[in-house]
């Protein structure tokens, strides 16, 4: 048997502490490139990505339409449109860093677990990634709204890939926070439809949300996702004068609101997960 | 073979081993997973110098892989203490991670990456070289070393595609290459041959050796096949999380499993009076065992005159000491479960 205590005399000296920055920098690249190229290697997954926005797209939107015609002169063909966009790549970057679950037991993460990658650059990696992965989805989207003839002016088309960019990372982060609570992939999938479905309604992803009973309106006020559906209104609507929009909340609320609970979702998120996965 | 220079070429960025630090010292270590009513490892303690080759051996659930993991930081222990080359694998677990590397029980390689692609982030991850998005920006250094390692696998230009189409001693074997890398002090392989045919076992370990004569890497294995842990310089066994049984393969299999020989005759009475004429201590009514080494065998078959049938020596393995030690403590808790059954205070013994 060793002794209890063991001696740590001389132990120390010359060893490497802490890592540069770069460093840290490189890892945060390379874990996101890697997610990205996975995607790309991936064909029935980008398949799969698409298939179900462009459903929601080609049929709910032009169905609602023909149903209701165009209350108050909106487009529901273009309003179902520019929710199912925002919600998909939202929904696209959450699913995605769930997968760290997943990944944790199974090929290259375990990898990444066992670097000496700080945890905090292994969940920034891993937001940008997913972030990376929604994009091209959320470009077959936008291309199909343009063959069916949702608005979309040439400004708009620009702007909104910063907005995407936001809308991923910020669907990265609530993701991280979900998935810090859960233990296995099997809990995810039976806790998502629970946490997803609702906010599809509640987000007002294709119906109002801006005259709801009180305590839908605490509930929609509370889902993360309405932000995200509301600020990508804000910019196709906003940037589009002509075209006759839906009720939404001033862009500097939302992003307001998605700037204070981004911030909140990422620290506890990381904190937990950090956490969970060295005390289990 | 691999040529020495392509191994210490691998890596320039950390300092080899360090001599006048023990690679491991691990102290009264203790998991507790949670919810679970029993500790996973329960108080162990072992040392590992550097350059060793160590072998954890135990039946499945002693508590091999939760201890190689506490090891490698990926998990957090309940009590004790646990260094690597000095340093604390809970305090100071950035710099434990960069001074090991780990082959996995399941194989950790990206199947949808090049075999190229999988020793690259390695390397960044590392911070062995900087982030480049694809492999002609990496350093010329670099390029050069994975010209070097594919021709070390016997890659060629297979090293950039996918590794989904590589055969399981290959994967293997750039699993090893891979954890090579970045240089580490302390390699740990958890079951690496498992799932592997005998040839491609065969191989991987004729690789090892070669890595560890060119780096001094100290490893340390957990294994199921006892013929792998018996080149092992010291061999620790463990059984429900504690240590049963620590030393080199030749002083545990001396120890604890004999040496006998065992003779047989057509006038069995005749050749059972015959011994006990003798002196020589015989168990079984034939064929009879006498527990005597080897070296004494041959003057024992000398003063029987009895005409044998049957003259078979029993050399011990160290499966046969491995399942002893097993067995011991076995008998040790069901006789420690009946002790305190009638005497509360009785003491636990040690496994």
């Amino acid at each position: 048997m060793a002794e209890t205590t063991i001696a740590r005399a001389g132990a120390q000296a010359g060893h490497p502490r802490s890592r540069p920055r770069r460093s840290e920098l490189s890892a945060i690249a390379v874990i996101a490139h890697r997610d990205f190229i996975k995607l790309l290697r991936d064909r029935t997954r980008l398949f799969s990505e698409l298939a179900f926005p462009l459903v929601l797209v080609l049929l709910l939107g032009p169905a609602l339409q023909s149903g209701f015609g165009a209350p108050g002169g909106l487009d529901l063909t273009a309003f179902v449109f520019t929710g199912v966009f925002a919600q998909t790549i939202w929904q696209s970057a959450t699913l995605g860093l769930v997968s760290l679950i997943a990944d944790r037991e199974e090929d290259f993460s375990q990898e990444i677990f066992v670097s000496p990658v700080s945890r905090y650059a292994i969940v920034a990696g891993k937001i940008i990634g997913e972030a990376l992965v929604a994009l091209p989805t959320g470009l077959g989207i936008l291309v199909v709204g343009l063959l069916i003839g949702v608005p979309l002016t040439p400004i708009v088309l620009l702007a909104i890939i910063p907005v995407s960019l936001v809308v991923a990372v910020y669907g990265g982060a609530f993701g991280l926070l979900v998935l810090s609570n859960l233990s296995s992939q099997r809990t995810a999938n039976q806790i998502f439809p629970f946490v997803l479905l609702p906010q599809f309604f509640l987000a007002g992803v294709f119906n109002p949300i801006h005259s709801l009973p009180l305590p839908l309106a605490i509930l929609s006020a509370l889902s993360p996702m309405r932000y995200a559906v509301e600020l990508t209104r804000n910019v196709i609507y906003g940037l589009q004068p002509g075209v006759a929009a839906p009720n939404l909340t001033p862009w500097p609320a939302n992003a307001a609101v998605m700037a204070g609970s981004f911030v909140v979702f990422l620290v506890a998120g990381t904190m937990l997960f950090v956490r969970a996965e060295r005390n289990r | 073979m691999i040529a020495e220079s392509t191994l210490a070429s691998s890596s320039t960025a950390h300092a080899p081993a360090r001599q006048d630090v023990p690679a491991i010292e691990v102290a009264n270590l203790v998991k507790r997973y949670r919810k679970a009513d029993r500790n996973a490892v329960d108080g162990i303690s072992f040392q590992v110098g550097a350059g060793e080759f160590f072998a954890l051996l135990g039946p499945n659930g002693a508590g091999k892989t939760t201890t190689l993991s506490i090891l490698t930081t990926t998990l957090a222990p309940t009590g004790g203490q646990a260094l690597i080359e000095g340093l604390d694998v809970v305090t100071e677990s950035a710099a434990v991670r960069q001074r090991v590397g780990i082959i996995f029980q399941r194989p950790s390689l990206d199947k949808n990456l090049t075999g190229e692609e999988n020793v690259r982030f390695h390397a960044i991850l590392y911070g062995l070289y900087p982030y480049a998005p694809g492999y002609r920006l990496m350093a010329p250094r670099y390029r050069r070393q994975v010209e070097d390692w594919a021709e070390l696998l016997g890659l060629g230009r297979d090293i950039f595609r996918p590794v989904r189409t590589y055969s399981g001693g290959m994967l293997r074997k750039l699993e090893i290459v891979r954890s090579l890398v970045h240089r580490p002090a302390v390699l740990f392989l958890d079951e690496p041959t498992t799932g592997l045919d005998a040839p491609s076992r065969r191989a991987l370990w004729a690789y090892l050796r070669d890595v560890r004569a060119a780096q001094e890497t100290t490893i340390v294995l957990t294994s199921h096949y006892l013929e792998e842990a018996e080149q092992a310089d010291r061999i620790c066994v463990i059984d429900a999380g504690r240590v049963i049984a620590t030393g080199s393969p030749a002083d545990l299999t001396a120890a604890l499993a004999s040496e006998y020989l065992l003779v047989d005759a057509e006038d069995r009475s005749r050749l059972r009076d015959e011994l006990d004429r003798l002196g020589r201590e015989h168990s079984g009514d034939g064929p009879f065992r006498i527990d005597i080494a080897t070296r004494d065998v041959h003057a024992v078959l000398r003063s029987i005159e009895t005409p044998l049938t049957l003259v078979r020596t029993h050399a011990p393995s160290l499966e046969d000491a491995y399942l002893e030690i097993v067995s011991r403590a076995e008998l040790g808790e069901a006789a420690l479960g009946r002790a305190t059954d009638t005497d509360p205070a009785g003491e636990p013994a040690d496994g």
